[in-house]
């Protein structure tokens, strides 16, 4: 027979205030398997706690009920009172008679019923618990990062510096991201890629790190401190340990006309190439669907010019997989095109540009090489004409947030547009300047009083060509709307930061959640912005939703911190929540059918087939088993059980039916 | 007359909705004492036989609610809840029970005042349906059960 101690707080006058403890007390004591029942001011109090520990003790209890407040406050505190007076703490577990009574109703005899219903139903459950043992998972301590921007640089420096193995994974063939095509930062304007590269060449020569590029993660399975990646690298078509990046292939290549990826197509590139020039590594890969050879047969200039003869043309695909403990995901965000606007002419006139491409135009390793010319004919434009929240906060294009960043880098794009060409113009059309970090608000003050930029508050309508000059028609709503028209030479779209193409996939591989606007969801927005929902998977950078450099930076280094915390030990303990497959004696061996609708319900997969065997090794049956480092403890699985061998620790069909039925108890 | 009072059960998860009923005491929003809530991982860990349970024990109404559709702390078990939800109705009326007895919702944990008029909402319209009286056979075999020695699962 159970020995159940009931323990009913007061909160002070939390509870006492409407619920009438005493009584609860009472009513509880007589309830069949309490052994002991009492009432006091503050269980949680240091004398309260004591109060359950010398019960345990004294009166040999073999399951504790505290009916205070919610499980989600001070269930970790009850468990480990009980835990140091000897008893599992899993056969403790807590009424809430505070948040789900006391508060939400008056004082009142019913109120007080409620709390004894509350407390019996608990005691049911708990009458049915069974000691349960946290579960030992080793740590493989290599962290795998997903994406080379500034988010996975920085985690993966930080997680290497801290003593651990990285390897991390850029699908491009080089790391750095969108920083390495950026000119300026704001609000400093220091040198994007004089800040970035040094870190570049650090990750390259990191001993800790290995690196690599052209290549994707496939998919992830496993569990926190055990997870096996597999990971595609793609045909480089090069062999890298004999390639000295000397770049007469790409000198040879005779396919020039390519659009380049880095400039954001305003300039072009070979079928073999780099690139950017500070590309790490800085070794060409050729690019198969636009390469001669790999489309005819024939050219192979580039192999005839190597002086090192490390063109592989019969190189393939290499698939590998990889043990890491953690996975830190910065696969970034990419801008809308400005195809997809028909009010600024769908992207035909080629000087709309958007805000990255003209990024390109002020770089000084762009395709102008730094002298701000128009695309369309090379001229120098005099009047530039900047649309910010072109897609952002715009519900009619399915964007309703802001992408956070377009305000300071249009601010920037004025200002150096202004710096290179002293006679020119520079009007910005916003619908709010948002500009709210250290330094941001002075920088956009800044471009308007000393740089002299031109702000205008309203929408633009419309963008056309006319007579060579592009015509945008907007309003000015601080002058009550008047419509404004200006004859441009060029026009800047600060386009909407999107998820990038593939971030759906990405997410289903690594079964991690993703929102609407496909941006990578966090645990908890405030208190936990860097963890997902799969334990061991961390997030940084603008793959969770549009971000600057700095927040990008402290995400990343925040998910590192997190990282070295994970690897600080050498094995986990999870709460055994999880789910069990019935086991029996033979014949039976266990009543699992093995129709594994289980394994169809598991968000983790965490299903997996056993083979049940006699002594001398004949199969009896291919049934489920849990596996209780991936089982997250859902339950989803206990519910689709037709045979109902499926159980969840904590909380089983015997503890849950026991309370239904406990409720309407005479 | 003294009005009926339903005799109501919740079947909430523990992340969405157990929280967001949290906040509701937390932020002192008063609402019908009628419910009386089972704790649950996940809506997805609810077994359709303990609805049907509670009915046979003499529920008057059944509240099951969870995460928003994606908010699933789970990822997916919310989804196969409301997939389950959708099958189980059809099946309702053949069993006996009037499906406007079960209340199907979403309550995030940021839902406190939600949560209590989704409760007085529920209260409300299962006094309009009166007292359930689909099961009530069923009291005498539980009386012979309890003969038998009590319940057994």
């Amino acid at each position: 027979m159970a020995r159940i101690g009931v323990f009913v707080c007061h909160c002070g006058e939390n509870i006492a205030a409407t619920v009438d403890c005493e009584k609860v007390a009472k009513a509880c004591a007589q309830l069949p398997g309490v052994a002991y029942s009492i009432d006091y001011k503050y269980m949680c109090s240091d004398p309260g706690q004591n109060l359950i520990r010398e019960a345990i003790k004294e009166k040999n209890l073999t399951g504790v009920v505290v009916a205070a407040c919610s499980p989600r406050m001070h269930e970790p505190t009850f468990r480990r009172a009980c835990a140091e007076a000897g008893l599992n703490p899993y056969l403790c577990e807590m009424a809430n008679i505070r948040e789900h009574c006391s508060w939400v109703h008056p004082k009142s005899e019913e109120t007080t019923l409620k709390a004894i219903d509350i407390v019996k139903t608990i005691i049911a459950k708990v009458r049915k618990n069974q000691p349960l043992y946290p579960i030992k998972v080793p740590v493989t301590k290599t962290a795998l990062v997903i994406g080379g921007g500034i988010a996975g640089i920085q985690a993966a420096l930080d997680i290497a510096n801290a003593g651990h193995r990285v390897i991390l994974v850029e699908k491009e063939p080089s790391i750095g991201g969108h920083m390495a095509q950026l000119s300026e930062t704001f609000p400093t304007l220091d040198c994007s890629q004089c800040i970035l590269t040094p870190r570049m060449v650090e990750v390259a020569q990191h001993p800790s790190i290995t690196l690599y590029t052209y290549a994707e993660v496939e998919s992830l399975t496993g569990f926190i401190g055990n997870f096996v990646a597999r990971i595609r690298k793609k045909a480089k078509s090069i062999d890298e340990k004999l390639c000295t990046g000397c770049g007469e292939c790409v000198n040879a290549c005779p396919i020039k006309k390519i659009p380049s990826e880095f400039n954001m197509g305003l300039g072009t590139r070979p079928a073999i190439y780099i690139p950017f020039p500070q590309a790490v590594p800085n070794k060409p890969v050729i690019d198969r669907s636009r390469c001669t050879y790999f489309r005819t047969g024939k050219c192979r200039f580039c192999e005839s010019k190597c002086p090192t003869k490390a063109i592989r043309f019969d190189q393939n695909d290499e698939v590998i997989n990889v043990q890491v403990g953690a996975v830190v995901v910065a696969t970034g965000f990419t801008v809308l095109e400005s195809t997809f606007f028909p009010e600024y002419g769908y992207g035909q006139y080629k000087d709309v540009v958007t805000g990255l491409q003209f990024e390109r135009i002020l770089s000084a390793s762009g395709p102008t090489l730094g002298e701000v010319r128009r695309p369309s004919d090379g001229a120098i434009p005099k009047k530039v004409v900047f649309i910010t929240c072109a897609g952002s906060r715009d519900p009619a294009k399915g964007i309703e947030y802001c992408s956070k960043i377009c305000c300071m880098y249009t601010a920037k794009h004025a200002m150096l547009y202004k710096h290179k060409v002293h006679d020119g113009q520079a009007y910005v059309f916003y619908m709010d300047i948002r500009a709210t970090g250290k330094g941001y608000d002075e920088f956009v003050r800044r471009a308007i009083e000393e740089d002299h930029v031109k702000y205008i508050r309203g929408r633009v309508s419309r963008v056309y060509e006319r007579n060579g000059k592009i015509v945008v028609c907007g309003a000015d709503t601080l002058l009550g709307a008047e419509p404004v028209e200006i004859e441009a030479d060029m026009v800047v779209l600060a386009t909407a930061g999107v998820a990038n193409p593939g971030a759906e996939e990405l997410a289903q591989a690594l079964h991690i959640s993703y929102d609407r606007h496909r941006f990578f969801t966090e645990a908890h927005p405030k208190l936990r912005p860097v963890e997902t929902n799969t334990a061991g998977i961390f997030l940084a950078g603008a793959c969770q939703s549009p971000k600057d450099i700095p927040e990008s930076v402290g995400q990343a280094s925040a998910t590192a911190s997190k990282v070295v915390a994970l690897f600080s030990r050498d094995e986990l303990t999870r709460e055994p929540i999880v789910a069990v497959v019935n086991r029996c004696a033979p014949p039976l061996y266990s009543t699992c059918v093995g129709c594994f609708m289980c394994q169809t319900a598991c968000p983790y997969s965490a299903i997996e087939r056993e083979e049940l065997r006699t002594r001398d090794g004949t199969l009896v049956k291919t049934v489920a088993r849990v596996n209780p480092g991936l089982c997250q403890g859902c339950g989803t699985c206990v519910a689709f059980c037709r045979s109902k061998s499926i159980d969840l620790q904590g909380y089983s069909n015997e503890q849950m039916y026991a309370e239904v039925v406990e409720l309407f108890a005479e | 007359m003294k009005e009926f009072e339903p005799k109501i059960v919740a079947f909430v998860c523990n992340w969405c909705t157990y929280a967001g009923a949290d906040l509701t005491g937390t932020s002192r929003i008063h609402y019908a004492p009628n419910v009386r809530v089972v704790r649950f991982p996940c809506t997805g860990r609810i077994d359709y036989n303990l609805i049907i349970k509670a009915f046979e024990r003499g529920a008057d109404g059944v509240i099951v609610s969870g995460c928003h559709p994606n908010d699933c702390h789970y990822t997916s078990g919310n989804f196969h809840a409301r997939r389950r939800w959708i099958v189980f109705r059809t099946l309702l009326e053949y069993i006996g029970i009037d499906p406007r007895r079960i209340i199907f919702s979403w309550v995030s944990a940021a839902e406190g005042a939600k949560w209590a008029d989704l409760v007085n909402k529920a209260v409300r319209e299962i006094r309009e349906l009166g007292p359930a009286k689909e099961f009530i056979n069923m009291k005498q075999w539980y009386e012979f059960e309890k003969a038998l020695g009590g319940f057994r699962g």
